[in-house]
């Protein structure tokens, strides 16, 4: 089955790069900003979008690829990270692999059960945007969340003990692959229902704006980030959370993570008007669309998504091209999909286009690389050790955290609240 | 520590019923932990058979004046104020209004959402005033987008405020309702106990004046199975207002339920403050024949049923149940053992309607002190029609009400 959307396509714009000194992108008014955004701006103006043949795929798209090729060309001293910032990311992104790799031995194994989702080549889009997020700044996941979360400063132990569901996990084992919260980190979950999550990033935004103008926190800028994928661009969810975040200029960036397949549906299958990217603008937001599988991209893009969150000018709609390398869930023989599509991707792996990036540009040694590798090696051994050692939940367990003020479980029949009945901490009351 | 308190005439305009007396010179004084949040006053709690707490601000341990006029009264008169102030008389969509902005000033976490609430200053006029007052982002317009306004009032709570998202009818929830039952009631459990939802998912229901189907639908039924979900219902002034600020003082999520014909319910309620207790049923009027359980519109039927009944030698106890999950199964079991006869009125469909799980709940908890099997008086499992004199006959009417009771007392 041959899909009439090429990646190749995506990556190659054929018209000219947008130069340096174009303004900040706003749809809305002639931008007079200077910082450089890196996105083609100058034709996403609403009164073109519905010029645009929509057969036409190379349309407005991010010329990110090529204006970095062109910034290493200008000078070699001017890389896009130091040496720190790479090993960082390197890290991350090896992290997020051989733990994925890791929970699909395990779920093989019996350790873990139900629907895990995993994130194998998706790696660039987490580690691209969430490393440059403060703690405060929170950040909202959908059911493929154990990188999101890994990357968001959950350790390791916590999350694989929450797979294992055991009751040292981040969520006490309640919760599982699907709805990985930490409070510490503001990772607001971990959704089963896809678009579910997005109101409630959005939530946060407004929190986030609410502090600054009414409670008068002056320095609050916090961020959000909400992550989805192509299905759920689809969902009515979407679309009004666009709307309320560009309405009220919410700190937010709405990063989607296109991997072209939502289960077995294709997203042109599904899809109308496949370019994500462009539902931004109808809303009065910036939609830029960016190489998923290249995290220094990302990153670029993600820095500068942010910075106008912060800055309090409004969301961003991120399009990031990027692939799962592993079926939509490990119950899914994933039969659909071309094998040359999945080639095409695999060779696109970010952790190896990092890898030789970092190496090409003298930013790190191979034996520093194979190092990082050793060491994330004992750090996922080592959270599948203590998610094995961990104590499964107790029945005194199932009643805690139902209502955070228990007295929610009402007055039982002797006038006393049932939470005062031992049986409840016992967890084995009635409820 | 106990604290002793005189209320000042209260006691005599209080019932003498015995199940129902109290003593004036003893109240108990319960050491509950004081409301999270709570800065300078001190307040009353007064439950809903007299017995009052105080619940005490660690910093300033000022007795508040009793305020003991949600007790019992005999069958007819609304609950008047007696203690020593006269208070003030209001609609009760301005005692809602009322609570809604001495929260709001109270803590400035507390916001509003929802459709035309500011400008509008909301469609049955709750949030009247308090967009001016407090400005566009705490009474925030939303567009109409139900699912995602609520979605986003729980992704604030999560955050730290405190939100309290309007349905302009609680039909539209239904739009909110992957919201409402996935992330509202199940977040505070799925994340292991680490965010907090206080939010008030507030909104008018009930059937109307031929507003028909749509607009007049009960949804209490559909939320009471959502775990981790309080559900209460407002019928009085006095208990709007009490119930609206102790729903914002909850830290779990709590959805009031108003009536669109109670808005404009007039009564005089105390000018200090108050709250009323979430969990607790609300003795209307004691008594020892029967026990009416109903809520929301269906006491103002059941009371006019009650003089009926009074007139033909009956004596009901009718009981407000208020908290519609979980069920208050003290007052309610109380009554039961008392009278030994149940009938519930209640304006939800017959079928999985809060009648139903409440007779299952008496039925299984009390069996031994029935003398009769439960009687339930429901909405018939008609979608509303418009016709005015269809929609009577989907709603329990006095009539009815009084040829159960003598049917049950038999």
């Amino acid at each position: 089955m041959s899909t009439a959307f090429s990646a190749a396509k995506f990556t190659s714009p054929p018209f000219p790069l947008r130069s340096h000194d174009k303004p900040l992108f706003d749809p809305l008014k002639i931008p007079n900003a200077t910082s450089p955004f890196l996105g083609s701006t100058r034709k996403i103006r609403r009164s073109s979008s519905t010029k645009l043949n929509l057969h036409r795929r190379s349309g407005t798209v991010v010329a990110v690829s090529d204006v970095v090729k062109e910034k290493k060309s200008k000078s070699t001293s001017s890389l896009l990270i130091t040496k720190e910032e790479g090993l960082e990311l390197y890290e991350d992104m090896v992290l997020g692999r051989a733990f994925e790799d890791m929970c699909a031995q395990m779920y093989y194994r019996g350790k873990m059960f139900g629907f895990v989702h995993l994130y194998n080549g998706q790696e660039a889009v987490s580690t691209g945007f969430i490393k440059l997020l403060k703690q405060q700044d929170s950040v909202v996941s959908t059911y493929r969340d154990h990188v999101h979360a890994l990357s968001k400063g959950v350790p390791a132990r916590a999350v694989m003990s929450e797979l294992f569901g055991k009751t040292t996990g981040c969520c006490r084992g309640q919760g599982g692959s699907m709805h990985m919260f930490s409070s510490e980190h503001n990772l607001l979950g971990g959704f089963a229902f896809i678009g579910e999550g997005i109101p409630v990033a959005t939530g946060a935004a407004f929190t986030s704006k609410y502090k600054r103008e009414v409670l008068k926190e002056a320095d609050c800028d916090h961020v959000t980030l909400a992550f989805f994928g192509d299905g759920t661009c689809n969902n009515g969810q979407f679309f009004e959370c666009l709307n309320m975040a560009a309405l009220w200029k919410l700190p937010i960036v709405f990063v989607v993570e296109n991997n072209l397949w939502a289960i077995g549906m294709s997203h042109l299958r599904a899809t109308s008007d496949p370019q994500i990217y462009k539902k931004g603008p109808a809303f009065g937001m910036p939609g830029i669309h960016v190489d998923g599988m290249d995290v220094l991209k990302v990153r670029e893009v993600a820095k500068e998504a942010i910075a106008r969150a912060r800055r309090g000018e409004g969301p961003t709609l991120v399009e990031c091209e990027t692939y799962r390398f592993r079926g939509h869930s490990l119950a899914d023989p994933d039969e659909l999909r071309d094998p040359a599509e999945k080639a095409h991707y695999a060779a696109r792996d970010p952790i190896t286009a990092l890898k030789k990036y970092l190496i090409e540009n003298s930013l790190a040694s191979e034996a520093e690389l194979k190092a990082i590798d050793k060491k994330i090696d004992e750090v996922v051994e080592d959270a599948v050790e203590f998610a094995d050692e961990s104590p499964l939940p107790s029945r005194s367990q199932l009643l805690e955290n139902v209502f955070a003020d228990p007295k929610g479980f009402g007055i039982g029949p002797d006038g006393r609240y049932r939470c005062e009945d031992p049986k409840f901490t016992e967890g084995t009351a009635h409820v | 520590m106990a604290a002793i308190f005189q209320g000042a005439g209260a006691a005599a305009a209080l019932s003498s019923s015995p199940s129902n007396s109290i003593d004036s010179k003893k109240f108990l004084f319960s050491p509950r932990r004081p409301y999270s949040g709570m800065k300078g006053a001190s307040f009353v709690v007064v439950r809903s058979d007299g017995r009052a707490s105080l619940d005490l601000n660690p910093k300033g341990r000022r007795a508040q004046q009793l305020i003991a006029n949600a007790v019992a009264t005999k069958a007819g008169s609304s609950a008047a104020s007696s203690s020593s102030k006269p208070g003030h008389e209001l609609l009760l969509f301005e005692a809602l209004q009322e609570g809604l902005e001495e929260e709001m000033e109270r803590d400035p976490c507390v916001c509003v959402m929802g459709e035309d609430v500011g400008h509008y200053g909301g469609s049955y006029k709750v949030t009247k005033g308090l967009a001016t007052k407090f400005g566009d982002l705490r009474v925030l317009d939303t567009p109409i987008a139900e699912n995602s306004f609520t979605g986003m009032g729980i992704g604030a709570a999560m955050t730290g405020l405190r939100p309290v998202v309007e349905g302009m009818n609680m039909g539209f929830l239904l739009l909110a309702f992957n919201q409402i039952s996935n992330n509202c009631g199940m977040l505070h459990y799925t994340s292991g106990g680490q965010f907090t939802i206080p939010i008030v998912i507030r909104g008018p229901g009930g059937v109307g004046r031929q507003l028909g189907a749509e607009h007049s639908q009960r949804l209490e039924s559909y939320f009471q199975s959502i775990p981790g979900i309080q559900m209460v219902a407002c019928s009085t002034p006095y208990n709007a207002k009490g119930l609206m600020k102790a729903a914002i003082r909850s830290e779990n999520p709590v959805i009031l339920f108003e009536h669109v014909l109670l808005y404009n319910l007039k009564e005089r309620i105390p000018d200090e403050e108050y709250i009323c207790n979430l969990e607790e049923a609300e003795m209307v009027r004691p008594g020892e024949h029967v026990t009416i359980l109903t809520y929301s519109r269906m006491r103002y039927h059941v009371m006019q049923a009650a003089k009926t009944l009074v007139n033909k030698g009956y004596d009901p106890e009718v009981i407000d149940i208020r908290s519609l999950k979980p069920f208050d199964l003290y007052t309610i079991g109380n009554s039961v053992k008392k009278t030994h006869r149940v009938l519930i009125v209640e304006e939800c469909m017959r079928t999985g309607g809060i009648g139903a799980s409440l007779t299952a709940a008496i039925t299984e908890n009390f069996h031994d002190y029935l003398d009769a099997p439960v009687m339930c008086l429901s909405s018939q499992d008609v979608p509303t029609p418009y016709a005015g004199t269809l929609e009577e006959w989907t709603v329990v009417q006095p009539a009815q009400i009084v040829t159960a009771v003598e049917q049950l007392c038999q």
